[in-house]
């Protein structure tokens, strides 16, 4: 007589795979009617997020011209005229990007951007500067001329005087090359792309007057009042 | 003339940077003129209206989509 192994039992869910947790948890962050949105509130229609855009459309331009440079060696933009004009679109494009990052960073600071559980948004805002800073430095030390060698010992000698100057060797164009090209343009690639992603999951933060009067109203609201916005700064953009 | 030889007619190059010097401040000329546009860029985006802003507003007032 043959025994039956008893059936495991019926209430147990199976076990989720890696794959299954990480496309669950992406899209409980960022559904898809929050990455790719009908419409904006209406006071994203400001210079200031077009400065935002500006130095995305940048950053794309520098990322483009930064590839063919790389693509064509160290030297290149040397001696030639197609050369030439790539090292001048890298480098009015990076002077474009930092110009309209700066306009934005001030805008977004004065509208205290960190607003509302934004911390994260403005953070990578902020850091990407910061990091953009050492990418456009390895750039100008990288570009093997007397302007380069200029730069190379001036900031040498600024980084020794921080104590950092045992970790980076600014006048050693291959370190440099190589930070310029592939490590900081990562990074930034990388803090720009969680940037917007943070926009999108968190939103556009809103104006000072439009938040006070939301505020108001849900204070009348629970105390039983009719919600009039009476006393508070009306005139909010949205 | 070459387009170099243009801009080189325009801008005279050929001489040590103009600087601003104020206490430890040393800047060169050109990267003042840079700073001040960018504070007037600022000024001008806080203060002028984005094109469509106004009807976008009243759109969404009417109950519109836009």
């Amino acid at each position: 007589m043959s025994s039956v192994a008893p059936d495991p039992p019926a209430t147990q869910a199976p076990e989720k795979s890696w794959t299954v947790k990480v496309r669950e948890a992406g899209v409980e962050a960022l559904p898809p009617e929050k990455l790719l949105p009908d419409g904006q509130p209406t006071y994203v229609a400001s210079w200031i997020y077009m400065f935002g855009v500006a130095s995305i459309a940048s950053l794309i331009v520098i990322i483009t011209s930064g590839s063919i440079l790389a693509l064509k060696g160290p030297a290149w933009w040397h001696y030639t005229g197609v050369g030439h004009f790539f090292n001048s679109v890298h480098l009015w494009s990076v002077e474009l990007f930092f110009f309209a990052m700066v306009v934005h960073l001030w805008g977004k600071y004065w509208m205290a951007a960190w607003r509302g559980g934004r911390s994260r948004v403005w953070v990578t805002g902020a850091i990407t500067f910061l990091v953009a800073v050492p990418a456009a430095l390895t750039g100008y030390v990288s570009q093997q001329n007397f302007d380069a060698q200029w730069i190379s010992t001036q900031a040498k000698d600024g980084l020794n005087s921080v104590g950092v100057g045992a970790f980076f060797n600014v006048t050693n164009f291959g370190q440099m090359y190589s930070y310029h090209v592939l490590l900081l343009p990562i990074a930034v690639v990388g803090l720009v792309s969680a940037h917007v992603l943070l926009v999108r999951k968190h939103g556009v933060v809103p104006p000072f007057k439009l938040e006070r009067r939301k505020a108001a109203l849900a204070t009348a609201a629970s105390a039983g009042h009719d919600g009039s916005p009476a006393g508070t700064d009306g005139g909010a953009q949205s | 003339m070459s387009s170099v030889g243009v801009l080189g007619a325009v801008f005279n190059l050929n001489h040590p940077a103009h600087t601003v010097d104020w206490e430890f401040i040393h800047l060169s000329v050109a990267n003042v003129i840079v700073i001040a546009v960018m504070l007037i860029v600022f000024a001008l985006a806080i203060v002028l209206p984005f094109p469509g802003a106004a009807s976008r507003r009243a759109a969404r007032g009417r109950g519109g989509s836009s």
